[in-house]
């Protein structure tokens, strides 16, 4: 079995507050892995490193055999590479203009250096898909963002429910497809068939994630009339939309009754039989915990204090101390 | 809401009226170029006959009139650019004119005695519309990245600068004066000459290039791309976290308003065939702003009609109000010049309006439906909120439940 992802001694500061401390971490492909620790372990931390909202203060993630996430290394290339051969031949122009007194050619070179200044700061801003990859191509190293990580295979949920609540339930699925769709803006202007074609197939696969995750029938409902644990499982499958190979479930029963809990146990467990997932799981319910995960790592403090099958952990004297405190002397 | 109603409280004819408003969205949803070009076109033939019949032809002549309707498409089409940026992707945009002024100031330097450049209207028309893109997009880069308030004090800043910047760089436009003297565009096939009364011929051009646009928009709006925008506007991290470019993608709600916004300033500038830094100060992107949330922010011919009805009523109907008191030589009243209160009526529209109907005049279904659920779910809200705060936080007990049992104990 290779890793889907393997996070190398991955660190992450804020101020002097050491959140996330040198942790060592695999998830190897089709296994469900779980994430637990008390509050204020570093889970929530550890896992936005992984999606890509932070940057680590140090090491990097490795995803799907290729370096993602890192530690900016040689980000000051990036720049160089743009803006310096930008002034270069601005200045080249500038100069030869002086020499013949060409005031045609000065301001060429004037015009030409705004104008690739404009580029480079419209394209580092934008960073167009591709982009990313070619920077790494040529080893300057920028890490993915959030979308770049979605495009590569990462779907995630939240903690805190965070659904385009004024949008359809159907809409919301649609979103999460964004990156598997083609259609570019002038697609749209055009309405060309492609683009029609492509809408209906997509509506289509949005209303059988729906029916995977026990939506069927609600497309049309804005997200935030569904029910709270509906509004989980809509999550789920706008995460889902994305093709992740790597699902990321941040605390998915946080708040659901034990029904709905075991509903969406089962679910889970569904979505690597049936979709071939693999799944990261933060979750506080050990119930759900112990009973689906393949591998258990306990944080505490932001470093890794434990890591095995669920029944090693739970006999681990450090994760019993962690949970339940030091025991009296 | 319809669908709350029981059956039996509401009467036959109120179903039946409901069913047939249901049958002609869905035919809509499905054809919508189609309905916008027939419904344009109704639009059209009203304005052409409408003004030749009592009681309009009362007020003022048909020529006026057909003046008075291609002004307002200039700022129908503002109104439904700025939708893109404000309505669609949450992007709070207070330096919009700066835009139209760049529009216009394109077509002044292609078309007038000052620049000695005669160049054809209608292609104009598409350039203006990308310079004031790419002066979008120039502005867009570096500023996007940030979020709410940030970005409107910088897009004010932006729209406080570039009409400082046409009226001081004198020798390139003349300042103060503006541009003057911008030829007409020529003659059109089916329109004949524009001359400086065929205010009939500016009207049909505006209806074409609104019905254009209109279409263009919803299409964008149904698309890919239209659902990435409001995802956005929703909720920018989960929007990233889905796979959106969110910096992309902004940058192409905003360029597509400033090319919009530019159309509609090179429209403007051959139809006054004037330009002037002191058309494009703040109160434009207000009052613009004003039409989008007046008409319904995010539904595209809410905000067209909005933007339609509150120009008409600030040009037509306040003049009109001041002609009424002089010759009736209303005491008080007849002091007071009321086009002089066109921002106050603003304030006091935009103040009821958001005490009495805050989704605007013209909403879209989805923010009907966001409203009216405010105020029916106000405690139903509370519930899972209480669930999720009980779950995260679980004893040491709960925690190792049943699952620990030999192990620990």
């Amino acid at each position: 079995m290779t890793d889907v992802l393997h996070a190398a001694r991955v660190t992450k500061r804020f101020g002097g507050l050491v959140a996330v401390h040198d942790i060592e971490f695999t998830i190897p492909e089709g296994s469900i892995v779980s994430l637990i620790g008390p509050n204020g372990a570093g889970k929530t931390t550890f896992f936005n490193i992984i999606a890509g909202i932070y940057d680590p203060s140090a090491g990097e993630i490795i995803f799907r055999g290729k370096s993602m996430i890192a530690h900016a290394r040689r980000a000051w290339l990036e720049p160089v590479m743009w803006v310096l051969p930008a002034l270069a031949v601005g200045l080249v122009t500038f100069l030869l203009g002086q020499s013949g007194a060409s005031s045609g050619l000065i301001a060429l070179g004037i015009l030409f250096t705004i104008i690739s200044l404009m580029v480079v700061m419209v394209v580092g801003v934008a960073r167009p898909a591709g982009y990313s990859e070619l920077l790494m191509k040529l080893g300057i190293f920028r890490s993915a963002r959030p979308n770049d990580m979605v495009v590569a295979g990462l779907g995630r949920t939240f903690q805190n429910i965070r659904l385009f609540q004024n949008m359809t339930a159907l809409d919301n699925v649609l979103v999460g497809m964004h990156s598997r769709l083609k259609a570019t803006w002038i697609d749209a202007l055009l309405s060309t068939p492609r683009d029609r074609r492509e809408e209906e197939s997509a509506r289509q696969r949005a209303e059988e994630l729906m029916t995977l995750v026990g939506l069927h029938g609600r497309s049309k409902e804005v997200a935030k009339n569904l029910p709270y644990g509906d509004q989980r499982r809509l999550e789920i499958a706008r995460a889902l939309a994305s093709n992740p190979t790597l699902l990321l479930l941040d605390e998915p029963t946080a708040g659901m009754n034990p029904i709905e809990t075991a509903d969406l146990t089962r679910l889970i467990g569904r979505l690597r039989s049936e979709l071939g997932l693999t799944v990261l799981l933060i979750e506080h319910d050990m119930r759900v915990v112990m009973g689906i995960s393949d591998r258990v790592t306990v944080l505490d403090h932001g470093e890794r204090i434990a890591e095995g099958t669920p029944d090693e952990v739970r006999r681990d004297p450090k994760v019993i101390e962690a949970y339940l405190g030091t025991p009296p002397a | 809401m319809s669908r709350l109603v029981p059956a039996a409280v509401s009467t036959r004819y109120g179903d039946r009226w409901r069913v047939m408003q249901d049958r002609l969205r869905d035919v809509s949803d499905l054809h919508r170029s189609t309905t916008i070009v027939v419904s344009m076109a109704i639009a059209a033939v009203l304005m052409i006959i409408l003004p030749k019949l009592p009681p309009l032809n009362i007020i003022q002549p048909d020529g006026p009139w057909y003046d008075s309707f291609a002004n307002a498409g200039v700022f129908v089409l503002l109104a439904m650019g700025l939708n893109v940026v404000v309505g669609l992707a949450g992007l709070l945009d207070l330096g919009y004119a700066a835009f139209f002024a760049i529009g216009a100031y394109t077509y002044a330097y292609s078309n007038s005695p000052f620049s000695g450049q005669d160049l054809p209207f209608l292609p104009m028309l598409v350039i203006g519309a990308g310079i004031a893109a790419v002066f979008g997009i120039a502005l867009g880069a570096p500023t996007l990245r940030l979020r709410g308030d940030y970005l409107a004090i910088m897009t004010l800043g932006f729209g406080e600068i570039v009409p400082i910047m046409f009226l001081n760089l004198q020798p390139w436009t003349e300042g103060t004066n503006g541009i003057g003297g911008i030829y007409r565009p020529e003659a059109l096939p089916g329109l004949g000459e524009f001359t400086p009364v065929s205010s009939f011929n500016y009207m049909i051009v505006m209806l074409v290039i609104v019905t254009l646009a209109m279409i263009l928009m919803y299409r964008l709006h149904g698309s890919r791309i239209g659902r990435a925008w409001m995802a956005i506007r929703e909720d920018e991290l989960a929007a990233a976290a889905n796979g959106i470019n969110t910096v992309v993608t902004k940058l192409l709600a905003f360029a597509l308003g400033a090319t919009t916004s530019g159309l509609a300033g090179v429209f403007n500038a051959s139809k006054l065939s004037i330009v002037s830094p002191d058309q494009f100060l703040f109160t434009v992107s207000f009052t613009v702003l004003a039409m989008v949330i007046l008409g319904g922010i995010g539904n595209i011919w809410g905000v067209a009609a909005g933007a339609f009805i509150v120009f008409l009523i600030q040009v037509v109907f306040l003049k009109q109000i001041n002609t009424v008191v002089e010759a009736f030589h209303i005491p008080v009243l007849s002091d007071i010049n009321f086009l002089n209160y066109q921002f106050l009526l603003y304030g006091i529209a935009l103040v009821l309006m958001m005490l009495f109907r805050p989704e605007g005049l013209f909403p879209s279904r989805a923010r009907k439906a966001e409203f009216l659920a405010e105020s029916a779910d106000l405690d139903a809200e509370e519930t899972p909120e209480v669930q999720g705060s009980l779950g995260e936080v679980p004893g040491a007990e709960e925690v190792f439940g049943e699952a620990s049992g030999e192990g620990v104990r």
